[in-house]
């Protein structure tokens, strides 16, 4: 079952920063809905193909032509951060 | 009568304000209102009435449009504080739609964040009140759309439906919900959470409306890549046909454990009137619709995981800044959820890690195969399935809040709909303690109009005429 150093490392992989209580609390709460997703395990479906979606699609391509986009400033009028035309993040390097 | 001119469409749209006014305040169906553009339009069609020209099929109609589809220039928050301030650049293409027919949208409506939920309390924004009770949910996540309606906010409302969105809080608000087909209407536009289950669909007061909105919103959309190619249906047309010689099944999956008496007596009653009307009613049983429940909450939750990993404080949305890149992401996306999208988020992480992916998530979408195939073989001896939309009516707000595994229970029977792409709709066939309860009715793909043909013969002979308290003098 899930324990707290599980949550720990999830949270760490999903980039979400946790509190004291929300460990604890997650902890309990997702082993609640895992319990209930141990009944999938039951099945037998060795032979089974898995299902990702439902509508049987091939590539859907269209032809290489120019159409309108955004232009740099809309593509940028939502950004928390923005410096000379680009998104300004934390120094990486 | 718009189009007839016997009410202009800037009366009903003061008519639709007042009621607004009146009542917001109480039901919050709203995250944010948009009277003044309302108003222009409204004015705008009945200008091209009086010039003689055809101002489209919605123009007037009041609408509420959920706050998950993408509105040029008025922000779309999703219900979340991560995109409190986030104004798009473009339309998605259901609202493009309905601007080129005319309509007159009065606000964004509430919802739980980026749609998980099932009762409107896990919005950033706070809860939307029931309009029949305003101590109980409205349902979820399009909760915010259905209250409106209800509550005579507004007349018709666009929601999405993931497992039972749309049409779970149709049933607890007296209203018909449709979840189309997968792949009828676009998604461009729509804010993504299980893209393989999303859908948009109407929530109306009555069946004849929900085929004039299905009717603008469906069809190809060269944007959405998993829209299918196919010609609509004439929706409107298919409402006359009645139900004789039909073959309804019931999937004894569905009708189990944890249904209200009130929930089965009007279940009952809608399959005797079904009879009566000429059709033959059977039970049946899809044996894999007993593990919907887990597995959807294994593939919805992967999905989301993977498609919420966009909001990283960099592009659009939140910021909180941080050290280093890592910090901020953390920081950002910590105080940007609420606890539901922090737990699903969590919850798909999971599923999806080395170790885990087989034996949940590859599980999970081979239990999908098997509840494809429970439908295609009950759809070859039955027109449609029918089974209540949600085990109980309305319940209390706060209710099942801090008891996650409670609240998805809620949708036992609307989740395995989405897990097969097919469409089902949810009609009001009576009241329990003085709130509604409803009847899905499921059917094969792209066969809308099936649904619409059952929906409407049992609306005729029901005669559902309440309507809530907080909802009364408005028609």
């Amino acid at each position: 079952m899930i324990d707290e150093k599980d949550v720990e490392y999830v949270a760490w992989l999903a980039r979400l920063e946790l509190s004291e209580e929300e460990k604890e609390r997650f902890t309990r709460q997702l082993g609640q809905v895992l319990e209930h997703a141990e009944k999938i395990k039951s099945l037998p479906t060795a032979d089974v193909e898995p299902t990702s979606h439902v509508v049987p699609l091939k590539n859907v391509m269209r032809e290489d032509e120019v159409m309108p986009g955004l232009s740099q400033e809309e593509a940028l009028s939502n950004a928390p951060r923005r410096e000379g035309g680009y998104f300004l993040v934390p120094r990486i390097i | 009568m718009i189009r007839r001119r016997e009410v202009s469409a800037l009366e009903v749209f003061r008519a639709v304000r007042d009621r607004i006014e009146e009542v917001e305040r109480k039901v919050n169906s709203y995250i944010t209102l948009t009277l003044e553009a309302a108003e222009e339009a409204a004015r705008a069609a009945d200008d091209r009435l009086a010039a003689g020209e055809d101002p489209g099929v919605a123009a007037g109609i009041p609408l509420a449009v959920k706050d998950v589809l993408c509105t040029k220039g008025i922000r779309t928050t999703c219900g979340s504080r991560i995109l409190e301030n986030y104004v798009p650049v473009y339309d998605a293409t259901v609202v493009s739609r309905l601007k080129r027919a005319g309509m007159t949208m009065m606000g964004k409506a509430n919802m739980d964040e980026f749609a998980m939920g099932s009762s409107t309390e896990n919005s950033a924004f706070g809860p939307t009140r029931n309009p029949w009770d305003l101590g109980r949910v409205p349902g979820g996540s399009s909760g915010g759309s259905a209250a409106a309606v209800a509550a005579g906010e507004a007349i018709w409302a666009l929601g999405s439906d993931t497992g039972g969105s749309i049409r779970q809080p149709a049933s607890f608000c007296g209203l018909v919900g449709l979840k189309p087909t997968y792949g009828l209407v676009s998604r461009y536009g729509l804010v993504a959470f299980a893209s393989s289950l999303d859908q948009v669909g109407p929530i109306t007061r009555n069946v004849r409306d929900c085929a004039l909105l299905l009717a603008l919103i469906a069809g190809h959309d060269p944007r959405d890549s998993t829209s299918l190619n196919v010609e609509p249906s004439d929706y409107l047309a298919a409402l006359d046909g009645g139900v004789r010689g039909m073959r309804i099944g019931v999937p004894r999956e569905l009708v189990q454990e944890g249904l209200t008496p009130g929930v089965r007596k009007a279940m009952e009653r809608s399959l005797e009137i079904f009879q009566e009307l000429g059709a033959e009613v059977e039970e049946t049983t899809l044996p894999h619709l007993d593990y919907a429940l887990s597995a959807y909450y294994i593939i919805a939750p992967a999905e989301a995981s993977s498609n919420l990993a966009r909001y990283d404080g960099v592009r659009y949305g939140l910021r909180v800044e941080g050290k280093d890149m890592l910090e901020m992401y953390g920081k950002t996306r910590a105080k940007g959820f609420g606890a539901e999208v922090k737990r699903r988020i969590m919850l798909g992480t999971y599923a999806l890690s080395a170790g885990y992916y087989e034996a949940y998530y590859g599980q999970a979408q081979k239990i999908r195969t098997l509840i494809v195939e429970d439908f295609r073989r009950a759809f070859q001896r039955y027109d449609v399935l029918v089974s209540p939309t949600s085990p109980t009516p309305a319940f209390a707000l706060g209710e099942k809040v801090e008891d996650p595994l409670a609240m998805y229970l809620s949708d036992v029977c609307t989740i395995p709909v989405n897990l097969a792409g097919i469409p089902a709709i949810s009609m009001p066939c009576g009241l329990e303690d003085g709130l509604p309860v409803g009847l899905q009715i499921m059917g094969r793909v792209l066969e809308e109009t099936t649904l619409l043909r059952v929906a409407s013969a049992l609306e005729v002979a029901i005669g559902f005429r309440e309507r809530p308290k907080a909802g009364r003098g408005v028609g």
